[in-house]
């Protein structure tokens, strides 16, 4: 026989397992999605305290998350294997924490609401992704060279399209870390020599500087420096790791290139 | 080409290049139109302080921390996290291109040059953070105007 004692002390650490469970799917979306750490451990302390944990502990690495709660002896890890940068992801959860801190959705429907955000966020469809590609290779060409090469204009953008789909391609392929990243730029770098070659680019440089944009690291380098200065040293140390690597195996594509071409 | 024909090239290719990054990062559709005047005004800054010969650092530092100012003025407006209008903002300033460049000369063996472009990296990268840390400074004394106005108000 269950005494009502007993029936009202499952019910709560059901409770603490569902808020548990939420903050650590909140956490490990946003860390995936690319979001800065102090906003990660803001909003799992806010969603903790909205549902009645007043004493939640969070230590986030870009790796993994850990969520406990201060005198019991409950405590859980997440894992996280992709990081990518989906922004839409990051506010969608930002809004979902706001709606379940003004009470207009329970505990559970934000667990779900959660749950639903991982799995179906929309994306751009390629088409556009490939076309926005195309513009980010030949407008930041212009800007960086700095020289008006309008000659290179549309060649540097098809190529950087031409590297995007190759990326995306390759990392639906394998999961083999930075070989997307290796096989697009040498195949960007054999392009561009091509192109080059058959006149219908001039100056080899621009070109490949424009069409590596799409692939560069440049956006996560300097978030891990933000995070840094913000007192991330893990966070910021690991991301900025990544960044590098990502750099190396661009490099190390084009390089390759050129030394089997040229 | 003339520094008219000059700026609207910039002007017109910074905001073009933001909206079409902030695509390929999946941002919400209704602050695709906000991240591109981020960018530009980031961009802009930095360029025309770099053309007047300010120097790298002073530029950068100046030109993420007027794009991190405008990302506070949209995320207050349309109520969306200030990182939505920081990142695809940051593309035209980031050292990408740099850190590929230092690679490759890595890569063909030219050590010096290598040297060179990684520290140009590291000095870029933290200059646009620098820039980032007086926003987030700057919004803090705001709100904190904000507390101590409200509170001598009654």
């Amino acid at each position: 026989m269950r005494d009502a004692q007993t029936i009202v002390a499952e019910m709560a650490s059901e409770r603490i397992q569902l808020v548990i469970d939420t903050c650590l799917l909140a956490g490990r979306i946003m860390i995936e999605s690319g979001s800065e750490m102090y906003r990660v451990e803001d909003t799992i302390t806010r969603i903790a305290h909205n549902a009645g944990v007043e004493n939640s502990v969070i230590y986030t690495t870009p790796t993994g998350l850990f969520f406990s709660v201060k005198g019991s002896a409950v405590s859980e890890l997440r894992q996280i294997n992709s990081r990518t940068i989906n922004l839409e992801k990051v506010q969608r959860v930002n809004t979902l924490s706001r709606k379940f801190a003004e009470k207009q959705i329970s505990l559970r429907e934000l667990h779900d609401a959660l749950e639903d955000v991982d799995q179906n966020t929309p994306l751009f469809p390629l088409w556009l992704q490939f076309l926005a590609s195309v513009v980010v290779s030949s407008t930041m060409m212009i800007l960086f060279s700095g020289v008006y090469d309008w000659n290179d204009l549309i060649i540097s953008g098809v190529i950087g399209g031409l590297g995007f789909l190759a990326n995306y391609y390759i990392n639906i392929w394998t999961r083999v870390k930075f070989l997307s990243e290796l096989v697009a730029a040498f195949l960007v770098g054999f392009i561009a020599y091509l192109a080059v070659q058959l006149h219908l680019g001039q100056n080899i440089n621009n070109v490949l500087i424009g069409a590596i944009m799409p692939l560069v690291p440049g956006v996560p380098l300097t978030n891990a420096l933000r995070d840094m200065f913000a007192g991330h040293l893990m966070t910021g140390t690991l991301r900025a790791l990544e960044a590098g690597m990502t750099a190396c195996a661009i490099g190390a594509g084009i390089g390759l290139a050129f030394r089997i071409f040229f | 080409m003339t520094i008219w024909m000059e700026l609207i090239v910039q002007t017109t290719f910074s905001y073009v290049g933001t909206i079409a990054f902030a695509i390929m990062i999946n941002i919400p559709r209704r602050a695709l139109n906000a991240c591109g005047w981020c960018g530009l005004a980031g961009w802009l800054t930095f360029w025309s302080l770099y053309r007047i010969g300010s120097g790298r650092m002073v530029a950068n530092v100046m030109g993420s921390l007027v794009l991190g100012l405008m990302g506070l003025y949209f995320a207050r407006k349309k109520k969306m996290p200030a990182i939505l209008f920081n990142i695809p903002g940051i593309v035209p300033l980031v050292p990408g291109a740099t850190a590929y460049q230092a690679v490759y000369e890595m890569v063909l063996g030219s050590v010096s040059k290598a040297a060179i472009y990684t520290f140009r990296v590291l000095l870029v990268a933290g200059a646009i953070a620098v820039g980032f840390m007086l926003t987030s400074l700057f919004s803090e004394i705001t709100t904190k105007i904000r507390q101590y106005r409200t509170s001598i108000k009654p």
